[in-house]
């Protein structure tokens, strides 16, 4: 602006003119660099979410970037006390706290097959009476493939489709697994997981660890997960790609269903920092109370729609750990959350669909 | 001549120069906190809020101080486009540092977010939850964030244009206090102005 004029005093001043410029220039690059628009190769949450959106077939308006389709839920948490113990949150008192919650399939893909995956999510926004609240999102693994955001960001370049195949090339998906051991336990699940004929008869897994902080101030390392009291599985129906809600629906019509929040206590040295790790089973595990989901209602216009089920929105008495999959999480779901509201919002420069569908998010 | 302030006064300075660290650190936690998927994420996020209240109220007080105190006056020989600028440029930065705590607040409501403070000391929400709002209003934080930072260039920009080139006064208006102490000035670089600083 100013420094741009002709100087009030015309002779002598390139020293000065450059005192001027260099601090106005350093300061923009420090600013430049702190956004990552000077290291294109630094992973920054907005990368992580291109890599989605080009995986999920580019960008479908209003929707999730990744766990697309899916349908929304409602219905309560009944905590017993029995947590109450470790966690100051008022979740895991006695009595009710409302729930909104949302299922769905991994992939940034609204209209994927049911059958296309073998993992289903869960995700549960819990309202506490003081106005906080614990917002969850749970997988039907009980190991992720991979523990950092780097590892998960070369995942999705390594399952980029081939335009030829339209599917990922296998063997960039073979040398990525080759570069990453840590996702044997994960591919050992995924060899003999069956994708499920019901969202109601899943285990869901926190698969991060969060510390629980009780009424003293200590800190337990905790991971939980969400254990179904229906087992009834069944396999697939065939030729359907949409079971999933209408096997919800059917089931919700019967009533009420449940599962029971298993809480497990790390022992010290447990690792609270890496998800890909399961942690040995004789650990203390709390029955912490029962999840209740009486409805469901379409994504498109239901409550969980506008909800980011962001991992780290915590209430008091629950804190995040060492994982740095939270963090990128936490990032990423921003960056998600924002594109598919600006969409929804009809804001310049965005909602342009990549593809013939018509089909918006409302 | 004696009546009239060559320099700000002690609060004002002092607001100046602290708000003036905390914005620019608020505006490189904004722009790193969004891009980071490291555990800076969380971290900058928890200062964010925090000091992003703070710099409200700051700001209010600083309004009120600036309103109660009317800042030296512009230099009688600053050029028409350059005291429009000035002008212009002050009241921005004041728009701005009282505007964007207060959408980042209500952004937050409208997405349906708890304000928390710390982890357990939690803001009400001013506004309804509404994803549409959410959407408009965190598009504008992040736009008049690089307004801001834009504003804050040109401000430095000018501050030590003032200081450097005009060398008359402007520049040590917000840095020393009374010019009594700079007696060798000449008479109409001691008509000391506040153009380049918002106070």
């Amino acid at each position: 602006m100013h420094d741009s004029r002709p100087p009030a005093r015309p002779t002598g001043n390139g020293v000065r003119w450059a005192l001027i410029a260099a601090p106005v220039a350093a300061a923009g690059l420090a600013f430049a660099y702190v956004g990552g628009w000077l290291t294109p190769h630094r992973l920054t949450a907005g990368r992580l979410v291109d890599e989605l959106q080009r995986n999920g077939g580019g960008v479908h308006p209003g929707y999730r970037r990744n766990h697309a389709k899916g349908v929304c839920v409602a219905g309560y948490f009944e905590g017993n006390g029995n947590a109450s113990a470790y966690s100051t949150a008022l979740v895991f008192a006695a009595g009710r706290t409302p729930v909104v919650g949302r299922f769905a399939i991994p992939g940034g893909n609204p209209y994927a097959p049911d059958g296309s995956v073998p993992i289903r999510s869960m995700a549960l926004r819990f309202n506490l009476p003081n106005g906080q609240k614990w917002r969850t999102g749970m997988n039907s693994m009980p190991v992720f493939p991979v523990a950092t955001p780097q590892a998960f960001y070369a995942q999705q370049v390594a399952s980029r489709k081939d335009p030829s195949t339209g599917k990922p090339d296998p063997a960039k998906l073979a040398a990525f697994f080759a570069a990453h051991p840590e996702t044997a336990a994960f591919r050992a699940w995924a060899k003999t997981a069956k994708p499920s004929a019901s969202f109601v008869t899943d285990s869901y897994y926190g698969l991060d660890a969060f510390y629980f902080v009780d009424a003293q101030g200590e800190r337990h390392a905790v991971r939980w997960r969400m254990a179904p009291e229906a087992t009834d599985t069944n396999p697939a129906p065939a030729g359907d790609h949409n079971y999933l809600v209408s096997d919800l629906k059917q089931r919700l019509a019967t009533g009420p269903q449940r599962w029971h929040l298993l809480v497990t206590l790390a022992a010290p040295g447990d690792p609270t920092d890496d998800a890909t790790k399961v942690w040995p089973a004789d650990r203390t595990t709390i029955d912490a109370g029962t999840l209740v989901l009486t409805g469901e209602q379409a994504q498109d216009s239901g409550p969980c729609r506008d909800i980011n089920y962001d991992p780290t929105v915590l209430p008091a008495g629950i804190a995040i750990s060492d994982d740095p999959l939270l963090p990128a999480r936490s990032a990423a779901y921003a960056d998600s959350y924002l594109r598919r509201t600006r969409e929804q919002a009809h804001i310049p420069g965005t909602a342009a669909p990549t593809h013939a569908q018509s089909e918006a998010a409302r | 001549m004696s009546t009239v302030r060559t320099t700000f006064s002690l609060p004002a300075r002092a607001l100046h120069w602290t708000m003036a660290a905390l914005i620019l650190a608020m505006l490189f936690i904004g722009a790193g906190m969004v891009a980071t998927v490291s555990e800076k994420h969380q971290w900058l996020l928890a200062i964010h809020k925090p000091l992003g209240l703070a710099i409200l109220l700051l700001a209010i007080v600083r309004l009120m101080i600036r309103l109660r105190n009317p800042p030296p006056p512009l230099l009688a020989d600053l050029p028409a486009l350059q005291k429009l600028a000035a002008h212009l440029s002050h009241w921005l930065l004041y728009a701005l540092m009282i505007a964007m705590p207060l959408i980042g607040w209500a952004m937050l409501s409208a997405g349906g977010y708890p304000v928390m403070l710390t982890s357990s000391l939690r803001l009400p929400a001013i506004l309804p939850e509404n994803a549409l709002v959410f959407a408009w209003l965190r598009t504008a934080h992040g736009m008049l964030a690089y307004l801001l930072f834009l504003t804050f260039l040109a401000h430095m920009g000018a501050a030590l244009y003032h200081g450097l080139i005009r060398r008359d006064g402007v520049l040590r208006s917000m840095v020393r206090g009374n010019s009594s102490s700079t007696p060798s000035m000449a008479p109409d670089e001691d008509r000391v102005a506040g153009d380049t600083m918002p106070d």
